[in-house]
């Protein structure tokens, strides 16, 4: 059995758990105060989703899923196939096995898939529609979120709580950017091409090194220790919760604005230059840090590129590099545990002394 | 009755349990519970409650398909999740509560929807109720430190409708705010949820007053409530930023968008301090230890293997299903359910007439049920002699070997804990955990000198790898020292009887069934310890003077063979 037709789309959505569907508009993410590094990430990401991903490690109550939600809100929408369970941008590109009524194209928002930490492997990859299986004795091939967070984000809240087996899954499925579902006498594959977000608090255990690298940068956050960043946060907080109506119409202009640099870094995007100079300056800086493979500097490079792209400069410059090293290599090191001041300071030590 | 803390918890939570989250109510199961928990289900609250085991699964939480009803109708039939509906969740034995649910129950918790009420049983250190879900509640009331009046009155419903009409309208002025935020700083409250749970606990307080403005006598109830049990830095969060008092004179109020309080007279003590001091006062400093105590050691515990069973039916490598029906925790595998059924649909078709018009005829005989299989995690149990007499020298290498192995363990998912003894007794310096940042932490003050407590050590080591085996992980226990024992079980330094008692639980160890290992660091190798391992049924090896790296190197290889 290889051909198989795919559920519609919306025919199990009211099978979808609490956590896809929030009921109020998320916190704006311009309103966000301070944790500069993690906003950054998070917005080069959306100028360039091939940087792959952020992962944002830290204390407790510190604004991170906030933010991640926040972005989903802030995005451009996306223009895809109507009813297509992948999302293809255009007709020619749905799989096979999807049979579309109509190749009308539509835009919706770009699609922010919460990967809830309970996910079957069969929420994940997909899996046989039981529903028609039963009813009509189909075999017909029902997406799972995979499929739906192709040309978006998957958002992995607690990420190092999840279940060894969906890590693996996830690491063949981001490496290779395609699904490739064999079970359950099925033979399916689809483009599965996201910008994976983990967040999470490093005291509940580490992340394995493997799925560590496959995030394209990783931000530390940690709680204001100054009074008024403190009380700026509870106030804002404050204000979202007892009047969300107001306080989004106050905030209002400032996403806007924000998602319009968005957009114009992505059109800057293809034309900044890269000068030989600033190669260098990557491979010197990856090769005094030490870090394996060479997804280190590809990385580094285009988080600098989108960078450059977001303030509208026509070349990279090292002031980019020097921005984003910290957030593009700090999680690529090797583990020294006898080194007291983390990741973090090493990486800045070694861009003062590389790069003067 | 009506200004004690448990009445002010009971008042908030009726009024809005989802914008405080909900209610930690710590004490053990009895009668004094049961009046409560009883109370709890009479409240006047605006959702219902609802109730959830610790060992509840998926299925039972989000919606999914209802396998057996679905066959029997011949169309799908759904059942609902626990949390699709908006509800207050009660959650009984919450000190039980795996880290994965309480991810879940915290993820529902943060779309606004749930309130929680946690009824932690917790009895020994290093229980209770896993941090996430702490964070996140925000009323805290511990029934070993009241006395339930009797009988317990509830409080008024008109008096909860009067608040509930009143909160909306009720105002926090920006002095207030600041207020909160520095006496958190003061308390040294890391998390931006206690300040933002202290003002809505406030805020309810306020309107059951009747008052349209947040007051300090609200915020100093709120206090109580909410700051109370926070108020010691987990012992992860060192170092500890000295207290910042608010030493300047009393604050000018910032420009705002609210109007602000009149501020204080200047013989007043400041709000922020009158704050402090009733979060101080709300409980006594045992408590807060215990409380510390046991955050820290649930945080060292973290993402354990969370008890993986051997065989199960959730996850893992799969094995050939077998024939049942699947229940809570089992899934149906489809495939051999249809294979089961695919022989006898015709003769099925002709015995059922009325059946025929359905595409698939299947019986609850046919049903099949997963089965998966997955390897437990192990756990490395270091116990370090940090004694006077030799070993001394090797607590820099014992830590950096513990180091190096936990930053290899990820690739094999090992966790590793560390006991130290010394003097009179052992300690468990690191509970099991993979949290290299927390390892560290604790690693950073370790202190030497004094006797041997060996026997201690082995029965440390004896419970702390029983406790692991409980949690469905298996543990293998390293021992460190050069083997002079001269302190006996009860602290007494009694030669003969430690050795005595050393033997004895060697050989329990053996009996446990749990892998061993016994290095020896002496100048001399003592072959009192190889006869130790022996009843251990332990690897022994001498190692007299070994580095970090060698230490794990060594460690590693016999831990593979």
């Amino acid at each position: 059995m290889t051909a198989a037709t795919a559920a519609p789309h919306s025919s199990r959505s009211h099978l979808r758990p609490l956590a896809e569907r929030p009921r109020r508009q998320p916190f704006p993410f311009s309103a966000i105060v301070g944790q500069d590094d993690m906003k950054l990430a998070l917005i080069l990401t959306a100028i360039d989703p091939g940087i792959g991903g952020v992962l944002v490690f830290g204390d407790r109550g510190t604004g991170k899923s906030t933010a991640v939600r926040a972005l989903a809100a802030l995005l451009p929408p996306i223009e895809a196939v109507e009813g297509c369970p992948v999302n293809s941008a255009r007709p020619e590109h749905c799989p096979d096995w999807v049979t579309l009524p109509a190749t009308t194209l539509i835009s919706k928002p770009t699609p922010m898939v919460d990967l809830p930490l309970g996910a079957s492997e069969d929420r994940v990859v997909g899996a046989l529609d039981i529903e028609r299986a039963i009813g009509r004795g189909e075999k017909a091939f029902e997406p799972g979120l995979l499929a739906r967070a192709n040309r978006g984000y998957l958002y992995i809240d607690e990420v190092n709580l999840l279940e060894d087996h969906i890590v693996d899954l996830l690491l063949d499925v981001a490496q290779s950017g395609e699904n490739v579902v064999e079970r359950d006498g099925l033979s399916i594959r689809h483009p599965a091409r996201f910008v994976l977000v983990g967040s999470g608090n490093p005291e509940e255990g580490d992340l394995r090194p493997q799925l560590l690298d496959r995030f394209g940068l990783s931000v530390e956050v940690t709680s204001p220790r100054d009074i008024d960043t403190r009380v700026a946060v509870i106030q804002r907080r404050d204000a979202y919760d007892t009047d969300p109506d107001a306080f989004l119409a106050e905030w209002h202009p400032q996403d806007a604005a924000l998602r319009d640099s968005i957009l114009s870094g992505r059109a800057a995007l293809a034309g900044v230059k890269t000068p030989n100079t600033i190669l260098h300056d990557c491979a010197a800086l990856c090769i005094a840090l030490g870090s394996d493979g060479l997804r280190g500097e590809l990385t580094l490079l285009r988080a600098a590129r989108a960078l450059a792209a977001s303030e509208g400069a026509p070349e990279i410059l090292r002031a980019h590099l020097r921005q984003v090293a910290g957030m593009a290599l700090g999680h690529r090191l090797r583990r020294d545990p006898l080194d007291e001041a983390g990741a973090g300071a090493r990486v800045a030590r070694t861009v003062a002394e590389t790069l003067p | 009755m009506e200004d004690t803390p448990l009445w002010s918890a009971l008042c908030v939570l009726a009024v809005d349990p989802v914008s405080v989250g909900g209610l930690w109510l710590r004490g053990r199961a009895g009668p004094v519970r049961q009046r409560l928990t009883e109370a709890l289900a009479a409240l006047p609250l605006p959702l219902p409650l609802q109730k959830l085991s610790p060992n509840i699964g998926d299925d039972a939480l989000y919606a999914s398909l209802d396998t057996a009803s679905s066959l029997r109708a011949g169309r799908p039939v759904l059942r609902q999740g626990l949390l699709d509906k908006a509800s207050v969740l009660v959650l009984p034995m919450a000190e039980r509560c795996q880290p994965g649910l309480s991810a879940r129950i915290a993820q529902a918790m943060d779309h606004h929807r749930h309130a929680l009420i946690a009824l932690d049983e917790a009895a020994d250190d290093g229980e209770g109720l896993t941090p996430c879900l702490a964070d996140r509640l925000g009323l805290f009331v511990d029934l070993d430190q009241i006395r339930l009046p009797d009988p317990l009155l509830l409080p008024p419903v008109t008096q909860i409708e009067a608040a509930r009409q009143l909160l909306p309208s009720v105002k926090v002025a920006h002095q207030t705010v600041t207020d909160v935020v520095k006496a958190c700083a003061e308390l040294a409250i890391i998390s931006a949820r206690a300040p933002i749970l202290t003002l809505a606990v406030s805020r309810c307080l306020a309107a059951l007053a009747g008052r349209q403005v947040v007051e300090l006598a609200d915020l100093q109830r709120a206090a109580a409530l909410t700051l109370a049990h926070r108020g010691i830095a987990p012992a992860e969060s060192q170092p500890t930023p000295p207290p910042e008092t608010p030493q300047d004179p009393p604050q000018d109020p910032s420009p705002g968008d609210q109007p602000a309080d009149p501020p204080p007279g200047p013989s007043d003590p400041l709000p922020a301090e009158v704050i402090v001091e009733a979060a101080r006062a709300a409980l006594p400093q045992d408590l807060l230890e215990r409380l510390a105590q046991s955050r820290a050691q649930r945080a060292a515990r973290g993402a354990s293997g969370s008890g993986a069973a051997r065989i199960g039916n959730h996850r893992g490598r799969p094995i050939p299903s077998r024939k049942g029906r699947p229940q809570s925790g089992n899934r149906l595998d489809l495939i051999a359910t249809l294979r089961a059924a695919a022989p006898w649909q015709a003769i099925r078709r002709q015995a059922n007439p009325q059946r025929a018009a359905q595409a698939l005829l299947v019986d609850p005989g046919d049903l099949h049920i997963r089965r998966t299989k997955t390897l437990s995690d192990r756990v490395l149990i270091f116990a370090v002699d940090t004694s006077g007499s030799a070993a001394f020298s090797r607590l820099a290498e014992a830590k950096g070997a513990v180091e190096l192995l936990l930053a290899r363990a990820y690739s094999r998912r090992d966790h590793v804990a560390l006991l130290t003894f010394r003097g009179h007794q052992a300690e468990l310096v690191l509970p099991p955990t993979r949290s290299l940042v927390l390892t560290k932490n604790r690693l950073r003050s370790m202190p030497g000198g004094g006797a041997t407590p060996l026997a201690g050590a082995l029965k440390l080591a004896y419970v702390t790898a029983l406790r692991a085996k409980a949690r469905g992980m298996t543990p293998t226990i390293a021992i460190l020292t050069d083997g002079r024992g001269n302190i006996a079980l009860d602290g007494q330094p009694d030669r003969t009887l430690a050795e005595q008692q050393s033997v004895q639980l060697a050989r329990a160890i053996r009996a446990a069934g749990t892998a061993a290992l016994v290095i020896d660091v002496a100048q001399r190798p003592q072959p009192r310890l190889a006869e130790l391992s022996l009843c251990m049924g332990a690897q022994y090896i001498a190692l007299p003077r070994a580095s970090a790296g060698r230490l794990a190197q060594v460690l590693e290889a016999s831990l593979e063979s």
